[in-house]
């Protein structure tokens, strides 16, 4: 279970976050839609551990969360996830290779045997598995998203954080990559918190939907108040995403509604 | 069709690039022969001819005096000394550059002073470092180092600083320590640009190696350029100078193979 209490985070000049407040179950899978600016990524940074909230607290199975990022929540980014100078297999064989050399970083012998025959399992999940001596840079984008899962999923964290981790697909591609995220949220028993600036996909993939947006704004100064979770809604597959459009006063040409 | 997109074919881009030495080569022989000609005891411009007699001279005849064959003993000695200092400066380069720019309170106490160190020209404290280390082998490789490391400090610091944050965040994610960070993350992506780094300074380093031997050595390229120059010796200074040019060359080839070779990632 993953809790923010009363989170704020303000900048010079500027508030980011205020009051953020949020119970999330274990196996949760949340999706956050908002503005661009609206403290989508900062919130998830938090998660992250990135960064530190002003005020407030995040807990993590009662634990408070460490400021740093750790193994037991892994992440996708939109772009540069996974290592240029890493072969598929390599950037796989990463996590396992690090928990288990922390001098050398690399295994060798009968583990890195064993280590190899796990991280090709890995990609044989995400599709990969004929890639796997190539370096990301001759990847497609999708494919460099399947790969950015397989080494974060490698290490079995229990939280899983996409920032916006199919936004530069195309939209065929995208639809492939709902159904990994899917199989593999099912499979693993993953808590995902995922931002998306398609609000499609915020419906349709995730069993919750969180959009942040400025409960006041002061038009002479912008920045004067932050964003918090206006709406928190249940959603899935069964549900129209039409009938919930109503709720929300998404303003008109501002998001892309299906 | 337009200028823009009118292209060389294999052939042509080798004619084009040899039209400018051939051209340098035909001059120099038309002004060498007219100068010749007037006076021949000329030594601004010798002919083509003396020039092979005083090449044969240096490179495949032993020297009266000490036997050697002063050519290569003169290369050996020059290359030996420029790549001793380019390595040194080089893994001092790397030693300080990636914990500036990966640790914060590294860099907070090293940083500002490298880029301090950097602004001393390396020759103004030539005559210190032929105080302190002597007239030997020592103070010319100094002044290589101290010429080549500041700005290699600086490039790797920059280059580390450059990888994008989500790979760090990316690793941290995977528990990687600060040490596995620097080994596994940092320093494999670090050593081309190295090697990059390292190309963009040999130009300087030839520079600061050939001062030090014009001011203090009894062999090296530069010391024999600076020593044939009282007998306006320009049958020598001219291969030499046409050498000096082919190893610069041979070396920037040769570190941009290894890249090649060794990173095929790079520049991906």
């Amino acid at each position: 279970m993953i809790e923010v209490r009363n989170v704020w985070k303000r900048y010079p000049g500027k508030t980011v976050l205020e009051n953020v407040r949020l119970r999330v179950e274990k196996n949760e899978f949340v999706t956050i839609v908002g503005a661009s600016g609206c403290g989508k990524t900062t919130f998830l940074r938090m998660l992250l551990g990135e960064v530190e909230p002003c005020e407030g607290s995040i807990r993590i199975e009662g634990a408070p969360l460490v400021p740093e990022p750790r193994a037991d929540r892994g992440v996708v980014f939109q772009r540069y996830s996974v290592f240029p100078h890493l072969t598929v297999l390599g950037n796989v064989l990463l996590g396992l290779d690090l928990g288990d050399a922390p001098w050398l970083g690399r295994t060798f012998g009968r583990r890195r045997a064993r280590n190899v025959a796990r991280a090709r399992e890995m990609l044989a999940r995400v599709g990969l598995e004929r890639s796997a001596h190539n370096y990301p840079s001759e990847l497609s984008g999708g494919m460099q998203q399947r790969l950015a899962l397989a080494q974060t999923l490698i290490t079995e964290p229990r939280i899983l954080l996409l920032d916006e981790p199919f936004g530069a697909l195309d939209p065929g591609i995208r639809s492939d990559m709902h159904e990994l995220v899917r199989e593999l949220h099912r499979e693993l028993d993953l808590t995902v918190f995922m931002i998306t600036h398609d609000i499609a996909e915020g419906f349709s993939l995730g069993s919750r939907l969180l959009v942040f947006d400025k409960p006041r704004v002061d038009p002479h100064e912008p920045d004067l108040y932050g964003a918090t979770i206006t709406f928190d809604l249940p959603v899935g597959h069964r549900r129209r995403a039409d009938s919930i459009m109503d709720d929300i006063n998404v303003k008109p040409g501002e998001e892309h509604a299906p | 069709m337009r200028l823009i997109n009118r292209r060389p074919g294999g052939l042509g881009v080798l004619a084009s690039a040899a039209v400018p030495f051939a051209l340098a080569l035909v001059l120099y022989v038309v002004a060498s022969g007219i100068r010749l000609a007037e006076n021949p005891d000329d030594k601004l411009l010798p002919g083509l001819a003396s020039i092979g007699a005083a090449v044969e001279r240096v490179a495949f005849e032993p020297d009266r005096r000490t036997g050697d064959y002063i050519f290569w003993t003169d290369t050996a000695a020059s290359l030996q000394r420029l790549l001793t200092g380019v390595f040194v400066g080089a893994v001092v380069g790397l030693a300080v550059g990636v914990p500036n720019g990966l640790l914060p309170w590294f860099g907070a106490f090293a940083s500002p002073a490298v880029r301090a160190l950097s602004m001393i020209p390396p020759l103004a404290i030539l005559p210190i470092l032929f105080i302190v280390f002597g007239v030997g082998e020592l103070a010319k490789v100094m002044l290589i180092v101290l010429g080549t490391a500041p700005f290699l400090m600086r490039d790797v610091e920059q280059r580390v600083r450059e990888l994008p944050r989500e790979q760090l965040i990316k690793a941290q994610t995977l528990d990687a320590s600060s040490w596995q960070i620097a080994l596994r993350v940092v320093l494999p992506q670090v050593f081309p640009r190295l090697v990059d780094g390292v190309r963009l300074s040999l130009g300087s380093a030839w520079l600061f190696l050939i001062a030090a031997e014009a001011i203090a050595s009894t062999d090296g390229l530069g010391y024999r350029i600076f020593l044939v120059r009282r007998y306006l010796a320009m049958d020598v200074i001219l291969p030499y100078v046409a050498w000096i040019t082919v190893l610069a060359f041979l070396l920037d080839f040769g570190l941009r193979q290894l890249n090649r070779r060794c990173f095929p990632w790079y520049g991906a």
